[in-house]
């Protein structure tokens, strides 16, 4: 299968296909770290979810947030139905967290925008 | 009637103008204001809440809204007053600056430097001229970034993209894990212009097929969107009769490309570059008109914000010069400044003109995808500089660092030439 290696601007065209006994065949990687990358995609992609919560309370109706750590793709929408019906209340903090250890991945879905609260005069 | 005197005057409190108003607060210009049309600080970037950002500058990998705040929290350290809710209506040649706000009503700053930070603005339907109804559902990819990401509002169900900018790539991901059925992303290009990894991490990883040399060449329905017709294009980007296909949807995005805003710089008086949509500027990022400066998208539409904070800080630069009478003699009798010409593969180049006094960085974009060769810049006898690159792509900024010893034979009021030259 054809890949394109994001890592760093030269963007290789790689090729992995499986070879014998679990390992990865890469071909086309302009440095080793090409293939660490391929094999990853492969094995287990890893990404970062970001997307917002509802706030009660706060200057802003939503505040943003993202896993703190990259996680695997496949746990992506099982965290996303883990924030579904969620609501924080103001105030929030950058860096507050706001599911501990998501979708059981060990991350933990931390606040990624400060939301005041708001004052009522 | 609030009147009032700033040594600078930002216009803009996103990105560029928070970078630039603690640039000239560095160099020691104490007497600032920005204004901010918005209700707060940081421009475009708090709508943009994924990742990616801030790689360049903090070394490490940011949301928007986090690269934004550290900005804000810089500029609440240093005390650099700004007024929310103030919208710059207009600003003359004298520097003179009128603005409005709900709090003070109309306020006339007479400022000694000005700096443009409007950012941009994106091309909507208008712009592209498809036919069709004017139906709801028709949204440009920011604003339904906006929509989805700060008003909590899901735009649609049953989304076709048109344009795969950045922009674009991230809301088909956004839009799919908020529940929609992405069908397509069409760009009228045989490549796309956003980023290899967007491409992979926001189609490739949920199957969106991308579908290049397509455009979207009608709107469907009356009140809602129910459909638009897609077709291939031929190489003058006319549509092929016959390769028509007809995709029923509820939303479609408009993700087609930024200009930066730039009426407020007109009514100044400010040279634009047609080929940009932003000002005309030198290496301090001063405009044609002395002590105005910009920097920004409203400069040039930038890819990363980290480009947008270094410029910014160029700015801050420029700014401090010209306030302590070390800019160039622009606008006045003599135009020491020499002309930066683009020629063969260059499609635009920043700064366009230049002093030489110091080191100079030139920011270029290419106009197609070329591979092995060099940019070089030359006085048309000469070749005073050259950069080796293996490949250079449209949707790509590249710098060329230019040594202050090669422009030392430069000719005051002369023009130089940037290409592209391939090796093999
Ligand atoms: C939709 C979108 C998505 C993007 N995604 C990415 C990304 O994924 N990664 C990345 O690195 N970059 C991204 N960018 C680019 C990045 O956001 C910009 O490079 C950066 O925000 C530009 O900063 P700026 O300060 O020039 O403009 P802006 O952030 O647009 O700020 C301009 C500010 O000026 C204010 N303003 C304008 N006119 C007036 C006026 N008349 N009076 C008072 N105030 C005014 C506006 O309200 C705004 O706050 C994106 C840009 C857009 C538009
Ligand atoms: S394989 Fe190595 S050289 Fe090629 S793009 Fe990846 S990191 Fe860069």
């Amino acid at each position: 299968m054809e890949l394109i290696c994001i890592l760093c601007p030269r963007g290789c065209r790689m090729n992995v296909e499986p070879g014998g006994d679990g390992q990865w065949e890469v071909k086309g990687n302009g440095c080793s770290r090409g293939k660490g990358y391929a094999v990853q995609e492969m094995t287990c992609p890893l990404r970062t979810l970001t997307t917002s919560v509802w706030v009660e309370g706060g200057t802003h109706r939503l505040v943003s947030a993202k896993t703190d750590r990259s996680i695997p793709r496949d746990k992506i929408m099982e965290a996303l139905k883990q924030t579904k019906g969620l609501k924080v209340k103001a105030p929030v903090n950058i860096g507050d967290v706001l599911v501990e250890n998501i979708a059981g991945t060990g991350a933990n879905l931390v606040a990624t925008r400060k939301v005041d609260k708001v004052v009522l005069a | 009637m609030l009147s009032m005197k700033a040594d600078v005057v930002v216009i803009g409190g996103g990105p560029a103008g928070l970078a630039a108003a603690l640039s000239c607060h560095r160099y020691g210009i104490r007497d600032i204001i920005i204004l901010e049309r918005d209700s707060h600080l940081g421009g475009i970037l708090q709508q943009c809440i994924h990742n990616g950002f801030g790689l360049h500058w903090f070394g490490e990998e940011l949301t928007g809204p986090e690269y934004a705040q550290r900005f804000i929290d810089q500029v609440e350290k240093a005390q650099i007053p700004y007024l929310l809710d103030t919208m710059v209506v207009d600003i003359d040649e004298d520097k003179r600056v009128y603005a409005v706000n709900p709090k003070h009503g109309p306020i006339e700053i007479q400022a000694r430097a000005v700096i443009l930070a409007m950012g941009c603005r994106e091309r909507t339907r208008g712009a592209l001229m498809i036919p069709g109804g004017r139906p709801a559902g028709v949204y440009t990819a920011g604003m339904a970034q906006r929509l989805i990401n700060i008003e909590g509002y899901m735009p649609g169900r049953e989304v076709v993209i048109l344009g795969s900018g950045d922009i674009g790539l991230i809301m088909a991901r956004r839009l799919t894990w908020e529940g929609a059925n992405v069908k397509m992303v069409c760009e009228i290009m045989p490549y796309s212009t956003g980023l290899i990894r967007n491409i992979r991490q926001c189609l490739e990883d949920y199957g969106i097929p991308i579908r290049f040399k397509h455009t979207v060449i009608k709107i469907h329905g009356r009140e809602r969107l129910e459909g638009v017709t897609v077709a291939q294009v031929d190489d003058a980007r006319r549509p092929i009769p016959g390769t028509e296909e007809y995709v029923p949807c509820d939303t479609l995005l408009l993700s087609v490309g930024l200009i930066p805003e730039n009426e407020l710089s007109q009514k100044a008086n400010v040279q634009l570059d047609p080929v940009t949509g932003g000002p005309v500027v030198d290496e301090y990022r001063q405009t044609s008109v002395p002590g105005i400066f910009a920097c920004g998208n409203v400069l040039h539409v930038h890819d990363l914000v980290d480009y947008v904070s270094e410029e910014a800080e160029i700015a801050g630069y420029g700014v401090w010069r010209y306030l302590n009478g070390l800019a160039s003699q622009y606008g006045q009798h003599v135009d020491r400044r020499v002309k930066i010409e683009t020629g063969y593969g260059v499609r635009y180049v920043v700064p366009q003109r230049i002093l030489g006094e110091e080191d100079v960085e030139l920011f270029f974009r290419s106009d197609n995808i070329y591979d092995d060769g060099v940019v070089e810049l030359t006085d048309g006898q000469r070749l005073l500089a050259s950069k080796k690159f293996l490949r250079i792509v449209p949707g790509q900024m590249e710098r060329f660092k230019i040594k202050k010893q090669a422009l030392s034979g430069i000719k005051p009021g002369g023009r130089l030439l940037i290409r592209w030259r391939n090796l093999a």
